[in-house]
């Protein structure tokens, strides 16, 4: 049956091939990690592409492309979105957060970021930024999450390496509880 | 992603003249999570993408002087979730979106997105179902009401026309006395789709006998289906542990699930009985 569905989907392609030259290209302006950027994009263009190839901001990663894995995390606005999933023209007139933007302007790291070095918060790094990420925006809306809490929130941010109990561990350091 | 042309729309009437201009040529767009998607593994390449999120008004959530809640289309999943007005209205349909992906793609994804692009797994097609929902659909100058019951046609197919846009989502008051629960059967992940989901709502009167009974049903069938065989043993009857044993036995043979990774078919029929029996025996003990 997810054949038959497939075949559903491709007898719709076909149709929709026919004026398949139009593009339209679009200009939007956002503020990423507190300064102003403007681009144009086609709407086909995703965020974490965006940021990546074309601004060179690249501590959001690319992991499972299908929004699942958590790596392309970022905060538009102060929410918690799927950079591989969202147009870019999506943030126009927004404000986007990404792991460069955590630190302080003078380059201190932020007392997450201490806590995820402190208490082992990552193995081979590839996921870091997106956890980071996920939980900068956990704290921001839950300061004193409990540890179901942060699990329940954390879902979203795989770590191939394993590494659940320092991660869960480097954020509750970073809320204030004590962490052997 | 292959390249289209985006075209914002301010308001539904500009999005349905969108639509009307380029006919089956064109997809719209909310949160972007399923059909950003399905562009990305090419089962949909549209030359035009009407985009929605400008269109203002249409995330509200409210409660209507009838007693009914009416939910905006472009109402993110996180915003149902955390809403104080759904919560007092029903705290499990609250939690029924709370249980659908990540919080990441909860505050992406759109609850008219979610039903239109009926997904036969998801959360919250069964819980609407459950609770008798109907969906405003907007067209050409004109607005036609549907119930959720006969929207969902076929796999990933919905009675939308090619020129319709669902715009809000209401639910009626809920009978008194009714109590309801969503049961999400997991074995891989926490994060996956349901193997098999039940929603149900349950209402007994003094002598517990069934007053009312709606079973909505996930991940069971092309679309999300209701139980009508369950709730036709069961409405009426006095509520035993053997009623509802009987009653969820029927649920074998009304669904039609697909073979997949997270189940062969006669796994799935099987898990459909063991749960449906479960959400009703909570119900029926005064659980949720």
């Amino acid at each position: 049956l997810w054949r038959v569905g497939i075949r559903k989907f491709n007898a719709r392609n076909f149709r929709g091939t026919a004026n398949r030259a139009r593009v339209s290209v679009h200009r939007i302006a956002f503020v990423l990690n507190g300064t102003r950027v403007e681009r144009e994009v086609g709407p086909e263009r995703l965020l974490v592409d965006l940021l990546r190839d074309d601004l060179g901001v690249t501590g959001t990663k690319v992991g499972c492309s299908v929004g699942v894995c958590g790596a392309c995390s970022v905060l538009v606005d102060g929410k918690l979105m799927t950079g591989c999933l969202l147009p870019a023209l999506f943030v126009d007139g927004k404000s986007v957060t990404t792991v460069e933007g955590l630190a302080k302007p003078d380059g201190d790291l932020s007392p997450l970021q201490d806590a995820f070095i402190r208490h082992g918060g990552f193995q081979c790094g590839i996921c870091t930024s997106g956890q980071l990420i996920a939980a900068r925006a956990l704290l921001d809306e839950n300061p004193k999450p409990s540890t179901d809490e942060i699990k329940e929130w954390m879902m979203g941010n795989l770590c191939r390496c394993t590494g659940y109990t320092g991660i869960i561990n480097s954020i509750r350091a970073a809320a204030g509880e004590a962490v052997e | 992603v292959r390249t289209f042309e985006y075209k914002p729309a301010s308001s539904v009437d500009e999005a349905v003249a969108l639509l009307k201009e380029h006919g089956d040529d064109a997809e719209m767009i909310a949160g972007g999570t399923s059909l950003v998607l399905m562009m990305k593994q090419g089962l949909v390449q549209p030359g035009v993408v009407v985009g929605l999120q400008g269109v203002k008004g249409l995330d509200q959530i409210r409660l209507s002087k009838d007693g009914s809640l009416e939910i905006g289309a472009l109402a993110t999943h996180r915003a149902v979730e955390t809403s104080p007005v759904v919560k007092r209205f029903a705290p499990a349909l609250a939690e029924t979106f709370s249980r659908v992906a990540t919080v990441r793609i909860r505050n992406q994804g759109t609850i008219g997105g979610n039903l239109a692009h009926a997904d036969p797994a998801q959360d919250p097609p069964p819980m609407l179902l459950a609770l008798d929902a109907q969906v405003e659909i907007a067209s050409d100058g004109a607005t036609r009401t549907v119930p959720l019951d006969g929207f969902f046609v076929d796999f990933f197919e919905t009675a939308l026309g090619e020129q319709e846009l669902l715009r809000a989502v209401r639910v009626p008051a809920l009978p008194a006395g009714a109590r309801v629960a969503y049961t999400k059967f997991l074995p891989r992940t926490e994060d996956d789709y349901a193997t098999v989901s039940v929603a149900a709502l349950l209402a007994l009167d003094e002598d517990r006998r069934v007053r009312e009974v709606r079973i909505g049903l996930g991940a069971l069938g092309t679309t999300p289906l209701r139980a009508r065989a369950v709730e036709g043993a069961l409405r009426g009857q006095k509520i035993t542990p053997e009623l509802i044993r009987d009653a969820a036995d029927l649920v074998r043979d009304e669904v039609d699930p697909l073979d997949d990774v997270r189940g062969s078919a006669a796994y799935k029929r099987e898990m459909a009985v063991v749960w449906t029996r479960r959400t009703l025996e909570s119900l029926a003990r005064g659980g949720a």
